[in-house]
C-alpha cells in the first residue's frame, strides 16, 4: 500500500444506508456500510449479484443518494444521508473517474478526443487537453491508436482508452464496475493490472467492483458485499457466491 | 471540442438527407414569400411604370384595377382644362385572349394616348416605340411574339415593333402597347353580322314608335354608325391619368376634380393601395397560411430528427454527465445540431430556388428583406424544435450509462 498515513483518504463512507421502497415493498440494498480507502490503494469489491455493489458503487459516484451515512470523497464531506455537500456533477468532474464493464466510449469522437473531452469538460485548455490525452493514451499502450474511432479498436483497446479517460483529470478516486466483465482472461488480467499501475504510479484510489476471481493477487484489500453490508475478507483465496 | 459537429460526421448520411428535406421545405417557404412579392410587383408595375399624379375613374368606383370603370374618351379634354394639369391621357386596359400559332394567348390590351403618348416611357429591350396611330404594338417577350411578328386582333393585323421583359399585368399577363383607339376597336371588336343585326333591330325599334315614323331620317341613322348617333356615349375609357405641372398643387386640381359629380379622383399610390386590397389581398394571406404551415412542418421535421438523434446518443449523454458535463455541453451539443440543420437546409434552400424560381411561371421575387427575415425564422424553429432533445436529454440519469 502506498498511501501515505498522514494523507486524506481517496473515499471514507461511514454508515451508509440505502433503502429502496417503503413498507411492504421496501428493500434494504447497502446496510450501514463503513468503508476507508487511502490514495494509491486498489481495492476489489466482490459480492453475488444483488448484493447491493452496485448500489454501494452509485453511491459513493455521487449519481444515487444514499438514505443515511455519510460519504468523503479526499477529506471533504460530499454526501451527509440524502443530501449533497457539493455540486455533484462538478466534484465528479474533478475528482471521480470512471470504468464500466463496456467501455462506453463515445462512438463519433476518436480515441484522443474520447480522452480529450473528459478534459476539456474540466476546463482543459483544447491544445493542453489534446498532448494529455496523447500521453495517457501512451501510458496506456494505445498511443498508435489515438486516431482511430471506438469501432475500430478491440475490446482491450477501447477498455485502455476508457482508463485513460477516467485518469484524465487525475481524480483522487477510481470507480470500476466490473471492468473485465467483456474481456477474455488474459485481456482482463491486463487490464486490472492496469489498475494496480495506475493506483501505485498515479497515486488514486481505485475501487473495482468484480466477479473475476482470477485476479485477486492484483488487489491490496478485497471487500466482501453480502446482503448490503460489506465484510473485510481476510482469506483473500475464499470465495463468495456470485 | 465541438461535439455536435463531430456528431454530425459520424452520422453524415441521415443529416444530409434530413438537411435536404428542411431545405426543399424552406425552399417552398422561400418561394411562396417570393410569389407574393412578385405578385405585388407585377400587380403595380404598370401603375408605377405609367408615371401619373392622378387617376381619374367611372364616379362611385374604385377604378379599373377594383372593378369596372367606364367614362367617356373626351374627358381627357375636361381634365386638360383644369388648372395645375400638364398632360391628360387614356387609359385603356383590358385583358383578352386569342387563338395564335395553334396556342391559346393570353394578353393585356394597354391603350397609349396617341399621339401624347407613343410608348417612349416603356422600358423596351428591342425595337422602338410606336410610329403611327394605327397597325403597330409593343409586345412583352412573355407573350413569345418576336419583333416584326404580325398577329391579327379583330379585324385588323397589328405588327410587333417593340418588346418589353418582365410587363405583366395582375394576372401574369404579358402587356402589350397599342394606341387607345387600337386598344378600343379590339376591345369592341364584334363580328360583322352582330354589327347588322344590331343595326336592324335599331331601325326596327325605331320604326314601331312615332319619332320613327314621323322622322323618317333618323331610320337611316339608325341603321347606320353607332358613333353617329348622339344619344350613344363617345367611346368609353377606363380611366384618365393626369400628370401635373412641375409645382402644381395636387390637393387644389383634386378639389376642382372633386367637384365634378360624374368621376372620382385618385392619387397613384390610392390606386395602388386599392389593386393591392382587392386583388392581391387575398393571395397575400392564402401564402401567408401556406407559409406558416411549412415553417410549423419544417419545425415538427427538425424537431423529430433531433430528437431521435438525441435519442440515439442517450447513452452518450448519460456518460457526459456522470464525468461531470455542465448542462451547457449537453444543451450545446442538441442546439447547434438543430442550428447547423437550419442552417444547412437554408443555405440550400436559397442555392435551389437561385437555379429553379426562374423557371416559375410566375415572377418569384426573393428580396433581402425577406431572405433576413426567413434566416431569422430558421434560427427561432431550430432553436424551438431543439428543445424538445434538450428536454429529453437534460431528464436523463448519469447512472443510465451502467444499464448493461
Amino acid at each position: 500500500m502506498n498511501a501515505a498515513a498522514t494523507e486524506a483518504p481517496a473515499i471514507e463512507v461511514t454508515n451508509l444506508r440505502k433503502v429502496y421502497g417503503r413498507g411492504h415493498t421496501e428493500v434494504v440494498a447497502v446496510r450501514d456500510a463503513t468503508l476507508r480507502m487511502a490514495r494509491g490503494e486498489i481495492v476489489g469489491l466482490f459480492g453475488p449479484s444483488g448484493s447491493g455493489k452496485s448500489t454501494l458503487l452509485t453511491a459513493m459516484a455521487l449519481i444515487n443518494p444514499p438514505t443515511a451515512g455519510r460519504i468523503a470523497i479526499g477529506g471533504q464531506p460530499v454526501m451527509d444521508g440524502p443530501h449533497a455537500l457539493v455540486d455533484a456533477r462538478a466534484f465528479r468532474r474533478q475528482n471521480i473517474g470512471f470504468v464500466f464493464q463496456k467501455p462506453n466510449l463515445i462512438p463519433f469522437l476518436t480515441a484522443l478526443e474520447n480522452v480529450q473531452v473528459a478534459l476539456e469538460i474540466n476546463d482543459t485548455p483544447a491544445r493542453q487537453a489534446r498532448q494529455r490525452a496523447l500521453d495517457l493514451l501512451g501510458y496506456l499502450g494505445v498511443g498508435p491508436r489515438a486516431n482511430n474511432l471506438p469501432d475500430a479498436l478491440s475490446g482491450g483497446e477501447q477498455q485502455r482508452v476508457a482508463i485513460a479517460r477516467a485518469l484524465a483529470n487525475e481524480p483522487r478516486l477510481i470507480l470500476a464496475d466490473e471492468p473485465t466483465a467483456s474481456l477474455d482472461g488474459a485481456l482482463g488480467r491486463q487490464v486490472m493490472e492496469l489498475f494496480a499501475k495506475v493506483a501505485h504510479e498515479r497515486h488514486a484510489g481505485v475501487l473495482v467492483v468484480t466477479h473475476d476471481h482470477r485476479t485477486l493477487d492484483v488487489f491490496d484489500r478485497i471487500l466482501d458485499v453480502e446482503d448490503g453490508a460489506i465484510r473485510v475478507r481476510t482469506d483473500p483465496d475464499a470465495s463468495v457466491p456470485s | 471540442m465541438n461535439l455536435a459537429i463531430r456528431d454530425i460526421r459520424h452520422n453524415a448520411g441521415r443529416f444530409v438527407f434530413t438537411t435536404l428535406g428542411v431545405g426543399l421545405l424552406l425552399m417552398i417557404v422561400m418561394g411562396m414569400g417570393g410569389i407574393y412579392r412578385g405578385l405585388i410587383y407585377e400587380a403595380t408595375l404598370l401603375v408605377d411604370r405609367v408615371g401619373a399624379d392622378l387617376w381619374v375613374v367611372q364616379g362611385t368606383t374604385r377604378g379599373p384595377f377594383a372593378e369596372i370603370s367606364r367614362i367617356p374618351a373626351n374627358l381627357e379634354d375636361r381634365v386638360r382644362a383644369v388648372p395645375g394639369v400638364a398632360q391628360a391621357r387614356r387609359f385603356v386596359s383590358h385583358t383578352i385572349q386569342r387563338e395564335h400559332g395553334g396556342k391559346p394567348l393570353r394578353m393585356v390590351v394597354q391603350g397609349l394616348s396617341w399621339p401624347d403618348d407613343r410608348g417612349e416611357w416603356v422600358p423596351l429591350v428591342a425595337g422602338r416605340p410606336l410610329r403611327q396611330a394605327h397597325y403597330e404594338m409593343i409586345a412583352d417577350q412573355s407573350l413569345g411574339l418576336p419583333l416584326g411578328e404580325k398577329i391579327k386582333l379583330g379585324k385588323e393585323v397589328y405588327e410587333v415593333v417593340g418588346q418589353t421583359r418582365g410587363l405583366v399585368g395582375t394576372g401574369g399577363d404579358g402587356l402589350a402597347f397599342f394606341t387607345a383607339s387600337d386598344a378600343m376597336a379590339i376591345q369592341f371588336d364584334v363580328p360583322g353580322e352582330a354589327v347588322r343585326l344590331e343595326r336592324a333591330a335599331r331601325r326596327a325599334r325605331l320604326e314601331g314608335i312615332d319619332l320613327g315614323r314621323l322622322q323618317p331620317l333618323l331610320l337611316d341613322r339608325a341603321a347606320g354608325l353607332s358613333s353617329g348617333i348622339p344619344a350613344f356615349a363617345t367611346p368609353q375609357v377606363s380611366a384618365i391619368l393626369v400628370t401635373l405641372d412641375p409645382g402644381a398643387d395636387e390637393a387644389a386640381v383634386r378639389r376642382v376634380l372633386g367637384t365634378w359629380p360624374d368621376v372620382t379622383v385618385y392619387s397613384t399610390q390610392e390606386q395602388k393601395d386599392l389593386l393591392l386590397a382587392g386583388m392581391v389581398d387575398k393571395a397575400r394571406r392564402q401564402l401567408g397560411l401556406f407559409r406558416v404551415l411549412l415553417i410549423v412542418i419544417s419545425t415538427i421535421v427538425i424537431a423529430l430528427i433531433v430528437y431521435t438523434l438525441t435519442l440515439d446518443k442517450i447513452r452518450d449523454i448519460a456518460l457526459l454527465k456522470l464525468i461531470g458535463a455542465r448542462n451547457r455541453v449537453i444543451g450545446g451539443l442538441i442546439l447547434q445540431q438543430a442550428l447547423f440543420m437550419g442552417a444547412f437546409g437554408f443555405g440550400l434552400a436559397w442555392w435551389l430556388g437561385w437555379y429553379l424560381f426562374p423557371y416559375f411561371p410566375r415572377l418569384v421575387l426573393i428580396e433581402t428583406a425577406d431572405l433576413v427575415s426567413l434566416g431569422l425564422i430558421v434560427i427561432v424553429i431550430s432553436t424551438l424544435a431543439s428543445l424538445i432533445g434538450i428536454w429529453k436529454a437534460l431528464r436523463v440519469e448519469p447512472n443510465t450509462v451502467l444499464a448493461v
